[in-house]
């Protein structure tokens, strides 16, 4: 059993050497992209892109801006020497790339089959005009250990892609960093699971309240649709977050009143970071003047965060986020006259 | 006559301005569309079943495209006289067709020596960011030219 378990862990390590010693190793030789720089695929790109700057289609804008002519997207440099359509029908290895080529057996016989790119870093030293024709070389620069990733497990190859122009002038630098990783075994096909509980599709559930002795009423309350106030026993005055204790008279009795709903728009915040994945972004979040004259943080719901304002009148609302937890929420109140 | 829209100046922008976010409905056309447009012709990014087999739900957008779409969303706001200086990403959460990517971005850096700006950008999707990094853009100079 021992000598098995050498052997194997001497092919591992074996392996390891062989893969480490890419590092610093030219993957291909300077290799010319296939087409110089040209309008017709700079307007594929854009158009599929979505990309309406005129500089990369337009002369006159071009030359509005001070340049000599349309640019391609600083992003496309990549594409210009893509081996596109011919390198995956033919799996005939092009000149020049012997080193990648072995490096894809490698990780293939390792296991690693699958590749996703997971971090781009690109440097331009200028942007490209129609009539450029780009050249790229790649050199390793490190290949990580074997990581457990959330597509499986695999190694992070990280190269240096320097793309340089007709005259080996270098017009951009990237750090390229793919996973090249084992797919985990496709899983049977699932039962068919019962009627889920009633919550939006992947969308998760709103942090849970820190409910206690002193506040649990106010849930309870939200819970049945009711908007509660704690009002102190002893003199009456209304408190809001809840507590123990009358923050006027320092009685520890109370009662509550269920709030009319009215309410204004004291001030308010949009939140567009951090992203919580229970909430719809950008989010609207106010502190909410009752007209029984207390305040509680509350989110605004139909309108649009341009038309909020500061004295806004809102009436109160209600949000069922999911089935242990209801919350007041407030939208405009209609005005008599619409 | 081509009127060119207007860019923003180095001077009036200021660290910790937003951008105003952009959606992105991530359609399977868009995700095809996109991958050979740039040339890109891994199964992956156009073939569900072999995108499967390799270990996705789908086919899911690929990083050229990433890198377009956060040169669009930053340019777009800087304007056709801004030039692009870096583009830096991380991808996380794959873009899969049928979903919603919002990218949203702010002023991080500046830096007078060359009048570039550095932007913040995010891209979100339904399962979290896909798409986080800095793209760098140099402004024109001046006060003004809005």
């Amino acid at each position: 059993m021992k000598g098995v378990a050498d052997a194997d862990h001497a092919g591992r390590s074996d392996y390891e050497e062989r893969l480490q010693a890419f590092v610093g190793r030219e993957l291909n030789a300077r290799t010319p992209g296939p087409d110089p720089v040209n309008q017709p695929m700079i307007r594929h790109w854009t158009a599929a892109m979505g990309d309406a700057n005129p500089v990369y289609t337009d002369t006159e804008a071009a030359h509005a801006t001070g340049r000599p002519g349309v640019v391609a997207p600083a992003s496309m440099i990549q594409a210009w020497t893509m081996r596109g359509y011919g390198a995956s029908a033919v799996s005939a290895s092009a000149p020049g790339r012997r080193g990648f080529d072995e490096l894809l057996e490698l990780l293939d016989a390792g296991g690693y089959t699958s590749v996703v790119a997971t971090d781009s870093e690109f440097e331009f030293v200028r942007e490209l005009v129609v009539g450029d024709h780009v050249a790229v070389c790649e050199v390793v620069e490190s290949i990580s250990a074997e990581k457990r990733t959330g597509l499986g497990t695999g190694r992070f190859v990280t190269t240096l892609k320097t793309y340089s122009d007709q005259d080996g002038e270098t017009v951009a630098t990237q750090r390229w960093r793919t996973l090249r990783f084992r797919p985990p075994e496709p899983e049977p096909e699932p039962e068919p699971e019962p009627e889920p509980a009633r919550v939006p599709e992947s969308r998760s559930l709103r942090p849970r309240p820190a409910v206690n002795r002193d506040n649990a009423f106010w849930f309870e309350g939200a819970r049945e649709h009711r908007l509660l106030v704690q009002r102190c026993a002893a003199c009456s005055v209304l408190r809001h977050p809840p507590g123990p204790c009358c923050p006027e008279c320092g009685s520890l009795a109370w009662d509550t009143v269920e709030a009319s709903g009215r309410a204004q728009v004291y001030s308010f915040v949009v939140n567009h970071h951090p992203r919580h994945p229970a909430f719809e972004f950008p989010h609207l979040i106010a502190v909410v003047a009752l007209e029984e004259g207390t305040r509680l943080i509350a989110g605004l719901t139909g309108v649009a965060i341009e038309d909020v304002a500061i004295g806004m009148p809102l009436i109160l609302d209600w949000l069922d986020a999911d089935p242990d937890l209801s919350l007041p929420v407030f939208r405009p109140a209609a005005t008599e006259t619409n | 006559m081509t009127t060119t829209p207007p860019t923003r100046t180095y001077d009036e922008v200021r660290i910790g301005d937003p951008l105003p976010d952009l959606v992105i409905p991530l359609t399977r056309t868009l995700i095809v569309a996109t991958a050979l447009a740039s040339r890109d012709y891994q199964d992956v990014h156009h073939d569900p079943e072999l995108a499967r087999q390799r270990g996705s739900k789908d086919i899911f957008m690929n990083i050229l495209t990433s890198n377009g779409l956060v040169d669009r969303y930053v340019t777009s706001w800087a304007g056709p006289a801004a030039t692009v200086k870096a583009i830096r990403i991380r991808l996380g959460a794959p873009n899969h067709p049928g979903d919603t990517m919002v990218l949203s971005g702010e002023v991080a850096a500046k830096r007078d020596d060359d009048r570039c700006v550095d932007i913040s950008v995010t891209g979100t999707n339904s399962l979290g960011a896909h798409v986080t990094g800095t793209v760098s853009v140099r402004l024109p100079q001046g006060v003004t030219s809005r």
